[in-house]
């Protein structure tokens, strides 16, 4: 279902073996759409979406169905599952049912915010040390070296205690830990669109260094960006979802599957479930968006592309020894 | 499967008869008997050595034909050029000889007999035994085809203990083979690594690799393409005393018509996947039976004469959607209704096989080659001047002392091989290179370094053409977007005036304004280039800077470009700085010409003179290289037609 609606929403991009003409056309315009069908109808890309999308439904659609407010005491302390609660009680009587449907979507919201962050920050940086070359490559690059030197987890504890567990200082701490890496891997990726012409052809034309960033390379980046968007999420998850675990993230009484582990596993063997449903969501969580992920990049570098004729017919026949992108 | 002579067979019924020709065709006088007799199951004689009967390779996913009908017949010792434009499936072909096919494509049908042993039929370990032992292949680039982290040394030993009966005395051997191949094995040559070797040399010891074992069949895939005219010559000279010398039966795969005339007794012209016509190379260029052929001829540029060329407009169709009767229909002059009903079966004329109905009125047909007129002289004014021009890498010096002036309104060639700075010199000029010390004037103001510095007006005025035009649009954006970007960035024009405009130049370039919307990766490379060509136009400049503009294009289109440039610069009185490797171009399209050399200036002057009066032996050395059509007979014909 939820590969479907991946596949719904780049129906323009991708034709369904249909002559190549407008279809490829249509491609270039939402490449990132045509990426992510494509993604999508792999085996792969199925597994990761439906995983990824049902973990997303329960966290969105939650707080609509929860049968509870999820901080109200309406049972007794791990009280295990019964018809009315079906997951049982927490560590103070409240319905765990509940405390999960609604536990879901900060912890998205504030991943997706670490992720954009990350991206937004480490591709500028990424893609102006790779354009702009020289000095700027070599400040913003050391930069990256020495923020690479620290721990990612430990980085982001010192600043949430330090300042105190605001949950936009988490987004940005988390973001920040991201955007070292990003920043050398679009680098490297803006390296090689730097070498084609049209970014020479761009200068004759005497465009500043910004607009032919954003206007000629940054459109040429599109696969390397989702590929890292992608990977960037599932660690923001990770990290987000573990800090709320050590008690930096929303505080009580506030429900959080992070939270809902550290505070239900002192009672694993009388009502397991506090502890289990919000671990098994987060990793399928994790695993799926990976998943997409990778069916993502195997897409973009051609492992698992549909069968592109095309592509293979270019192919034929001997041409002169021009360097393709 | 035999079939009388002249005799069309219904399309389909003899695949594998089709091009397996005809008893008449070998006693034909003055003609070697390539073709083999047509009785297919008993027809490899004792002197013929390679024979393909029906070739046919289909992509595995949608079982489209790439490559179909292939036959013909090699004695040994005989040299066959198969030649065709990029997508004509001549690598293909030249792959299956090997009985290998590219991932995505498979061998169908046919065989592929050496010494009367089937290659297609061969189990893997037994294909392996017989690949580099009794059928060798030299690839297109040897750079890529020789192992970077190996020493030449032992990639020739491995070539030889892969198959440990070929020789006792491996040492003896290597050093044969390397005298052969006029590689200096004194030197420390064994023990170095590819990328300490030049071009030349890395195709020579691709080439010592592949006759090391002394193979029956050797099969080259463009193995001088891309490098320079001396050095292909010398490439040349090797392939063809190895083949003489032991009596080794070649296929020699090129998309350059000049190169296969001087080399190959046969020539077999592929189109969309077929053999269009097979004869004997000198008859087949003299008198061309084909139109595809005849339509490469007039494309092929020539550096005797100055006359206009003449493309072929058009595209080879695609395999899966190649047209129900004779694939070059849609784009032949002489097509008639009856050439798109039904594939034209292959047809004999004494010892030429033409797949084409029309054939004998082609032949008669005269040849007319129109002569360029000569450009009025231009006013006597300096548009651009360049005085003491020095440019530099870092530290190393790539070019010095350049002098240079070009009035306004005419076109200057820059010629020079790779490597003598020609390229850094455009850039120079154009603004890309700003490492440079000298004088660079364009109509009477001093230019400085760099496009950062030089005002808009300036970069307006001077447009450059890039070598490639697969890296020189940016695939993201429609042509439209591309060449608007352009015109908003240089004039302050409506939207309705940059449309029309847009429209305009794209007409002037020959692309109806349909292509506005469409991707450069929806263009075919003669396309691309035109696009390219309309981004420079349209902002009106004076001065057009042509980088090795055809350089990436195949011949057919090379010369509709080369046409539509001629044609601009008169109508739109533009000056011109044509840069290329390539002599035979800069007949047809410049006034003057400077030839470089290591970064200096060894010659100019109008572009007769320079030609065919060279006063610097380095020039003189630069046109005798050049492979020629007209080049006489090939060295090959001298033999007797029976061969041995």
């Amino acid at each position: 279902m939820a590969a479907q609606a991946g596949s719904g929403a780049a129906r323009p991009a991708v034709p369904a073996g249909g002559p190549g003409e407008m279809a490829a056309y249509r491609m270039r315009r939402h490449q990132w759409l045509a990426t992510l069908g494509a993604a999508a109808r792999t085996r792969r890309g199925t597994v990761g979406l439906t995983l990824s999308g049902l973990v997303v439904l329960t966290a969105a659609l939650g707080p609509f169905v929860a049968p509870y407010s999820p901080t109200a005491f309406v049972t007794v302390d791990f009280a295990p599952p019964t018809a009315r609660f079906l997951l049982g009680g927490d560590d103070l009587g409240r319905d765990v049912l509940s405390r999960v449907l609604n536990g879901g979507w900060v912890l998205l919201l504030m991943a997706a915010a670490a992720t954009a962050f990350g991206i937004i920050v480490g591709t500028t940086a990424g893609v102006g040390a790779a354009y702009l070359r020289g000095r700027s490559d070599g400040l913003i690059m050391r930069t990256v070296d020495v923020l690479l030197a620290f721990p990612q987890l430990v980085f982001a504890l010192l600043l949430v205690s330090i300042i105190g567990p605001k949950l936009w200082l988490i987004v940005i701490a988390v973001g920040m830990s991201h955007a070292p890496a990003v920043a050398r891997v679009l680098r490297s990726a803006t390296l090689d669109v730097c070498e084609r012409d049209f970014v020479k052809s761009a200068e004759l034309q005497g465009l500043g260094p910004t607009k032919i960033m954003v206007r000629e390379i940054l459109p040429n980046l599109v696969s390397p960006l989702m590929v890292e968007i992608g990977l960037r999420l599932t660690y923001s998850i990770v990290v987000i979802a573990g800090l709320a675990f050590l008690g930096f993230g929303q505080q009580p009484p506030a429900p959080n599957w992070g939270t809902m582990i550290n505070e239900n596993e002192i009672a694993l063997t009388v009502n397991p479930w506090g502890v289990v449903v919000p671990t098994i969501l987060i990793a399928l969580l994790t695993i799926g968006t990976n998943t997409f992920t990778d069916a993502i990049a195997r897409v973009a570098i051609g492992v698992e592309r549909p069968p592109d004729e095309a592509a293979l017919i270019d192919d034929i026949g001997g041409r002169e020894p021009v360097r393709l992108p | 499967m035999s079939s009388p002579p002249g005799s069309r067979s219904a399309p389909g019924a003899g695949r594998e008869a089709d091009m397996a020709a005809v008893p008449g065709a070998q006693g034909a006088p003055g003609g070697p008997a390539v073709l083999a007799p047509a009785a297919a199951g008993d027809g490899t004689g004792p002197d013929v050595r390679l024979e393909v009967i029906g070739l046919e390779v289909r992509l595995a996913s949608s079982a489209a034909d790439v490559v179909s009908e292939v036959s013909f017949s090699l004695r040994s010792g005989e040299v066959l050029g198969l030649v065709g434009e990029s997508g004509s499936g001549k690598t293909t072909v030249a792959l299956a000889l090997l009985g290998h096919a590219r991932r995505g494509l498979a061998i169908t049908a046919g065989q592929v007999r050496l010494h009367g042993v089937d290659l297609l039929r061969l189990g893997p370990s037994q294909l392996r035994e017989a690949r580099g032992r009794t059928a060798a292949y030299v690839p297109q680039d040897p750079a890529a085809a020789l192992n970077p982290a190996l020493r030449i040394g032992t990639q020739l030993r491995e070539a030889l203990t892969a198959h440990p009966g070929v020789t006792p005395d491996v040492p003896a051997r290597i050093a044969e083979v390397l005298a052969e191949a006029r590689l200096d094995a004194g030197t420390d040559l064994l023990r170095r690594y590819p990328h300490q070797l030049s071009g030349g040399q890395q195709q020579r010891v691709a080439l010592a690799m592949a006759f090391c074992c002394r193979p029956s069949l050797i099969v080259l895939d463009e193995p001088t393409t891309g490098l320079d005219v001396t050095t292909q010559r010398h490439v040349l000279d090797t392939v063809r005393s190895l083949c003489r010398s032991y009596g080794v039966t070649a296929v020699y795969v090129s998309h350059d018509l000049a190169v296969v005339a001087e080399l190959v007794s046969q020539v077999a012209v592929m189109y969309a996947g077929r053999i269009v016509e097979l004869g004997p190379t000198a008859e087949v260029f003299r008198s061309p039976a084909h139109p595809y052929t005849r339509g490469l001829l007039a494309a092929a540029p020539s550096p005797e004469r100055a006359e206009i060329l003449v493309g072929i407009d058009g595209q080879p169709p695609r395999p899966g959607s190649r047209p129900a009767g004779c694939s070059f229909a849609p784009r032949c002059g002489y097509a008639i209704e009856a050439c798109s009903a039904e594939p034209p079966p292959p047809v004999q004329t004494g010892s030429r096989l033409v797949r084409c109905i029309r054939a004998a009125t082609i032949r008669a047909a005269a040849r007319e080659r129109t002569p360029v007129r000569p450009l009025a002289s231009a006013r006597p004014a300096t548009l651009l001047s360049v005085r003491g021009l020095a440019a530099h890498y870092g530290p190393a010096q790539v070019l010095s002392g350049i002098d240079l002036d070009l009035a306004p309104e005419t076109c200057l060639a820059v010629v020079g091989e790779s490597g003598s700075g020609k390229t850094t010199l455009a850039r120079c000029i154009v603004g890309l290179h700003a490492g440079w010390a000298g004088e660079l004037t364009f109509d009477g103001a001093p230019m400085a370094a760099g496009t950062r510095r030089r005002s808009r007006e300036q970069l307006r005025r001077i447009q450059y053409i890039f070598q490639n035009p697969y890296t020189s649009l940016n695939p993201r954006k429609t042509v439209g977007q591309i060449i608007s970007q352009q015109l908003g960035h240089f004039t302050q024009l409506s939207f309705q005036q940059r449309s029309a405009r847009i429209r305009q130049v794209l007409a002037d370039v020959a692309l109806d304004a349909g292509f506005a919307s469409r991707y450069p990766d929806q263009l075919s490379g003669g396309e691309r280039q035109r696009v390219a060509l309309a981004r420079a136009l349209v902002v009106e400049p004076d001065l057009l800077v042509c980088d090795e503009v055809t350089s990436a294009l195949d011949v057919s289109v090379q010369a509709v470009i080369i046409e539509l440039l001629r044609r601009l610069q008169a109508d739109r009185s533009l000056a011109m700085i044509f840069i290329t490797h390539n002599l035979a171009l800069v007949r047809s399209v410049a006034q003057t010409a400077v030839v470089l050399r290591d970064g200096r200036i060894v010659e100019s002057g109008p572009v007769s003179d320079v030609l065919e009066r060279p006063a610097h032996r380095y020039t003189a050395r630069l046109m005798r290289d050049i492979p020629r059509l007209t080049a006489g007979a090939p060295p090959e014909s001298s033999r007797s037609p029976a061969g041995h």
